[in-house]
């Protein structure tokens, strides 16, 4: 991590999972070998933060950079961070066919219910009765759907070989979380195609609850409806 | 009986990068960390080391804090 202190609110989660992420990189030496690409979202500025090599795409779009980076530097570790404004709605053709194409590469997705950049409204993967700017009355599965597992729907290609999901709601969750973005880049290195974690992140300004709160609402009430744990790939070791 | 207390620990926070979100408050067992009552220079409420002497350097703080601003050597 660069000196730079974070634009994010007090108590985001993306603050620590971009610093697992550089853990992992620093333990693997892989620091001079990554390039990452950063989605639009509350994490546009993951550059200003991380000090490897890290790109910008359009909207959605990063795991498509991703590809081309990727198939031009096989030898690199290519990565996607993403929140779920970006990966489950507005980029999910992108994401599918990435994962459909077995294209290998890693991808980082950060899951808070909300698009938090632009203000709290709905996202695909808000909860059902979760109240936000667009539902100031609450998510209804009549009027709004579902919220979307992307996960589940990406465990049924053959060129996913591997998806967990995890959080960072304790010291247990975060080091879970670790393990899984560090299994994500071996399976990377070890060239079986693409693979995916998903970390169920709190966002308290637009839930409405304080850091500590957040975390319990995500260990109430979120996991039931997004459940933790491997999804797809659990043979592969550590 | 006294409570047990280690020097091992050097435990620093960074009240710069803080924003007191109070997680490292809350994950503490031993009571190391409590809010300060001012703010930074960012006008954000802050955590100070309160009682370093009962730091046993678990490092539960570093890994929640979403600021890198605690650091244990």
């Amino acid at each position: 991590m660069k000196q730079a202190p974070t634009h994010y609110c007090p108590g985001c989660g993306h603050g620590i999972v971009h610093r697992l992420i550089c853990e992992v990189l620093d333990e693997m030496n892989l620091k001079e070998k990554t390039v990452a690409v950063a989605p639009v979202g509350c994490s546009v500025l993951a550059y200003d933060y991380w000090d490897f090599d890290t790109t910008e795409a359009a909207h959605g779009r990063t795991p498509a950079v991703a590809t081309g980076i990727k198939r031009v530097l096989p030898d690199r570790l290519v990565f996607t961070y993403q929140g779920d404004g970006d990966l489950a709605a507005i980029g999910t053709a992108e994401i599918i066919h990435s994962g459909n194409r077995g294209e290998n590469i890693s991808t980082i997705f950060v899951n808070n219910g909300v698009y938090g950049m632009t203000g709290g409204q709905m996202a695909p993967t808000t909860l059902i009765g979760q109240v936000s700017t667009t539902t100031p009355g609450s998510r209804r599965a009549d009027r709004d759907g579902y919220p979307l597992k992307i996960m589940e729907m990406m465990a049924v290609l053959p060129g996913v070989v591997y998806l967990e999901r995890t959080t960072v709601t304790s010291p247990k969750e975060v080091t879970k979380t670790k393990n899984a973005i560090k299994r994500s880049f071996e399976i990377q290195l070890a060239e079986e195609g693409f693979s995916m974690v998903e970390v169920l992140s709190p966002c308290p300004t637009y839930w409405g609850l304080d850091p500590s709160q957040s975390m319990r609402r995500i260990e109430n009430e979120v996991v039931k409806a997004f459940p933790l744990g491997v999804i797809k790939g659990g043979d592969h070791g550590p | 009986m006294p409570e047990k207390t280690s020097h091992r620990s050097g435990i620093k926070l960074d009240k710069e990068r803080c924003k007191g979100c109070m997680l490292c408050v809350e994950v503490c067992q031993r009571k190391v960390l409590e809010p300060a009552k001012g703010v930074n220079k960012k006008g954000m409420g802050y955590v100070v080391v309160a009682a370093a002497g009962k730091c046993s350097g678990c490092g539960l703080c570093v890994m929640m804090c979403p600021d890198c601003g605690i650091e244990i050597s």
